[in-house]
């Protein structure tokens, strides 16, 4: 009888601190969109969780990785379907377009006159300010493959890594909240 | 507290985030309530409406004793006392 108890005892503590364990304060999100006003709200999330002191995790793929292109810089050893890619899609931040009422430009720039009156931070400055406020950036090395991305065209980022699924899935397997943008 | 006891601080640092939006204040108030020390009292000046919600919430969350308002012509002065 004594053991059993003992028993049921030694198997919640182990239950207990697998729970302890199990999730950080952290907050991991998948960046897939690039549009301008949707990787927007993602930054704006990223700095207010990293503000609560929470670890933040972006798992940039797809479309949100031209946010992350350096307008200055390129990448070598491109093939011809690659440079088209390179040449179609916004080469930066700054060229990102709004998900509705673009209207060929006009909407964006429209939008963008408003958030400086308002003192909307950019998405150039809210990177900085993810930065240095540790928040990691992980770029899916699939997606960067597919468009034909090299790490040595994307902005000067001081925690910044490539990596695959298996980073994300680890990350938001102990992260509180999961978020896909 | 009350208006008028916050009227009396005098606070250890002031954090001016007038005419910045969300985020703006809350990232303000993170980064210098790390220049200040446990048991001083930082005020944050806000012009943003969402902070005097936002604030409350940080401070709860950062276990930091929030201890009220101040509402000027223009903007708020959100007082807190670091954990």
């Amino acid at each position: 009888m004594g053991t059993e108890l003992e028993n049921q005892i030694a198997d919640l503590k182990k239950q207990v601190n697998q729970l302890k364990e199990g999730t950080k304060d952290q907050l991991s999100m998948v960046v897939f969109s690039g549009d301008m006003d949707k990787i927007l709200a993602a930054m704006i999330i990223a700095t207010g969780a990293a503000a609560f002191d929470m670890k933040v995790k972006l798992f940039f793929t797809f479309w949100a990785i031209s946010a992350l292109r350096d307008p200055a810089k390129t990448g070598k050893g491109k093939n011809f379907i690659e440079k088209m890619f390179g040449m179609m899609l916004p080469k930066g931040s700054p060229k990102l377009k709004l998900s509705n009422m673009n209207m060929g430009g006009m909407g964006t720039a429209m939008i963008k006159g408003i958030m400086k009156k308002h003192k909307v931070a950019s998405i150039e400055e809210m990177l900085k300010t993810a930065g240095e406020l540790g928040i990691e950036i992980n770029i899916c090395e699939m997606s960067m493959n597919l468009m034909g991305f090299k790490k040595e065209e994307m902005i000067d980022y001081p925690n910044m890594t490539i990596c695959g699924v298996a980073t994300f899935l680890t990350d938001a397997a102990e992260s509180k909240i999961q978020l896909f943008i | 507290m009350s208006t008028e006891e916050l009227k009396k601080i005098k606070s250890n640092t002031i954090v001016d985030a007038r005419g910045t939006a969300c985020p703006g204040p809350l990232l303000a108030a993170k980064k210098a309530i790390g220049e200040i020390e446990s048991g001083e009292i930082m005020e944050i000046y806000s012009s943003d409406e969402g902070t005097k919600n936002d604030i409350p919430k940080w401070c709860n969350k950062m276990t930091h004793e929030f201890l009220g308002i101040v509402e000027e012509d223009s903007y708020t002065r959100l007082f807190l006392k670091k954990a």
